[in-house]
């Protein structure tokens, strides 16, 4: 069954690869770089990622085109590419958007780039995982810098807290997915996902296949941060700083999203009759919970946190008709949320200065008279994320409405329009405190000579609105990547 | 004659006491990283009994995985734990509560 080493195996995982000798190449620089020359160790990491991005697509000349290598542990599919590809960008955004921020707070030392870098190696290969063991891997390396990510700010007992939380709750939901992985490996006899996938049918004791998904499931709801296994991610999103928030924020979302297809679709696929409906119910929750906890807060962060739980939701309606047309909407979903939340994130780190946070509502009071431009870039954001057309995020929930409707779900997505409107709500809110509150003191807002960081979060808020009218190219894409 | 069900009830009983460990205990963080290991070693018996009776060994495999993933976990959740204790001067569950709403 096994074939022996096929040094062409290599050219599938070429883009890891170079990831990973430019982190351990950045790694090695950094050592010897004086405190002030941290700018050299930003724009590799950088560069790093550019050309990892560039491998990823020079491998892949056709997205419908899929190939295993080192049987069966690593998938080269369109959907492991768009994925990267976004992972990837999403990555470079973080980095560009938490250097100001951690250079004013003394916290811009090598490990938070090694860190990310090391993150987005984990994404990566559990986007193209094939079997359990990828996935665990893959999982892990994204988990563990993450935790560590987040208690990057040494003398914060906040930043502590929000770790120890995340660290905990992370490392119980990787317990209960790899319970639910042991019991599937017992049913079917193997840990390679297509032959988990073709032995559904002919297992011997199908009770403990049901048993393992109840498990998975709860441990990927955990991981995506589904109500109600959310409990850390308010905390998290919180306690950390900023810049660690714009990262965990958003690529993580796409690494979950692609944790769930492979586990659920191209693992326990025969099962979709027993997982569509939990996931029905986990996506009520997170909207019901995402959207009414959002109203009451006061801190920014924490209101974005609740509303990324209310995304999910949103993304597992693109789940439960367990169809290609309904993960292609989930997956245009997932880039389309990490885009905007980005953004929103990115503002709170832009808008930061050194022993000020600028992460209550509150601070963004009279944004529009000191600073017009990214009093509206925040806005197209908020608007985006409350889906109010013709935003890029209007035509993402239109995409995974139209999937849970046509899987026959109509009642959900009544559920989500409702739980949509009522979330409008405290997006506004934002916009209202920026254009009709009058700030305390009027004067002009010293923003950060950071311009790399400026123009790209301008040109981040723009492409909201182009992607509003040009989604059609992106989605064929997700399209193209799921064979339809 | 010990039979996969033994292996599959011990399995089970060392993961519910893990996880009764981790919502039950309200004294001591500490604690919280034994039962996480101790869930991990729950996962570790439930796969090397089934590799043994399934005749695979790829399950042996994954737990050599899983115990490395264990200890680097392991190491991980100590550090943020000296971080806290540096900041706050406790370890108490209780205690963590700044972070709510």
């Amino acid at each position: 069954m096994t074939t022996p080493f096929n040094p062409a195996d290599l050219l599938a995982i070429l883009p890891e690869l170079v990831l990973l000798g430019a982190t351990c190449a950045i790694l090695l620089i950094d050592l010897f770089l004086k405190p002030g020359q941290r700018d050299i160790t930003h724009w590799l990491s950088i560069a790093a990622l550019a050309m990892t991005a560039y491998f990823v697509w020079r491998g892949a000349p056709d997205l419908r085109q899929a190939t295993t290598a080192f049987n069966g542990m690593f998938l080269h599919d369109g959907i492991s590419v768009v994925l990267k590809q976004f992972v990837l960008l999403m990555s470079g955004l973080g980095l560009l958007y938490g250097r100001n921020y951690m250079r004013e707070r003394k916290l811009l030392i090598g490990e938070f780039y090694l860190l990310i870098l090391f993150a987005t190696l984990g994404m990566m290969l559990l986007v193209s995982a094939g079997s359990l063991i990828s996935a665990y891997l893959g999982l892990e390396l994204l988990a563990l810098s993450s935790y560590a990510l987040v208690a990057l700010n040494r003398d914060s007992a906040i930043s502590a807290e929000a770790a120890i939380k995340y660290f905990v709750l992370g490392a119980l939901a990787s317990g209960l997915l790899l319970y639910g992985m042991s019991m599937v490996y017992g049913a079917t006899g193997t840990l390679e996902l297509a032959r988990i996938s073709a032995s559904i049918g002919q297992v011997e004791h199908p009770g403990w296949l049901a048993f393992g998904l109840v498990f998975i499931v709860a441990g990927i709801a955990f991981k995506l941060g589904a109500a109600p296994f959310h409990m850390w991610l308010p905390d998290v999103y919180q306690g950390a700083p900023t810049s660690v928030t714009v990262f965990i924020g958003s690529a993580p979302k796409l690494a979950a999203f692609g944790l769930a297809y492979r586990l659920l679709e191209g693992g326990l696929g025969g099962l979709s009759g027993h997982w569509t409906l939990m996931l029905a119910i986990l996506s009520v929750f997170s909207l019901a919970i995402g959207n009414l906890f959002a109203i009451a807060q006061s801190n920014l962060k924490r209101m974005l946190a609740y509303s990324t739980i209310s995304h999910v939701g949103f993304l597992l309606l693109g789940f439960v008709g367990a169809m290609p047309a309904g993960y292609s909407a989930a997956m245009f979903y997932a880039i389309s949320y990490s885009l905007t939340a980005a953004v929103a994130f990115g503002m709170i780190a832009l808008l930061a200065r050194t022993g000020f946070e600028c992460e209550e509502i509150e601070d963004f009071k009279g944004l529009n008279q000191r600073s017009p431009w990214y009093a509206g870039i925040m806005a197209i954001a908020m608007f985006s994320l409350a889906g109010v057309p013709p935003l890029f995020g209007f035509f993402a929930k239109l995409l995974v409405l139209k999937a849970a409707i046509d899987a026959g779900f109509l009642w959900l997505a009544i559920v989500a329009i409702v739980f949509a409107i009522i979330g409008i709500y405290y997006y506004l809110r934002v916009v209202k405190v920026m254009y009709f509150d009058t700030a305390g003191d009027a004067t002009e807002l010293p923003l950060p000579a950071d311009l790399p960081m400026r123009w790209v979060i301008s040109l981040n808020g723009l492409a909201l609105i182009v992607l509003g009218f040009a989604w059609g190219p992106l989605f064929d894409w997700c399209n193209r990547a799921f064979g339809i | 004659m010990i039979t996969l069900a033994h292996f599959l009830a011990l399995g089970a009983v060392l993961f519910c006491i893990a996880v009764a460990g981790i919502f039950i205990n309200r004294k001591n963080v500490i604690v919280l990283l034994m039962c996480l290991e101790l869930m991990l070693l729950a996962v570790n018996t439930n796969f090397v009994a089934f590799s043994r009776f399934l005749g695979d060994p790829s399950g042996q495999v994954f737990v050599f995985f899983i115990l490395t993933v264990a200890a680097a976990e392991a190491a991980i959740g100590l550090a943020i734990l000296v971080v806290l204790f540096r900041n706050r001067a406790t370890i108490d569950v209780t205690d963590i509560d700044k972070l709510k709403g």
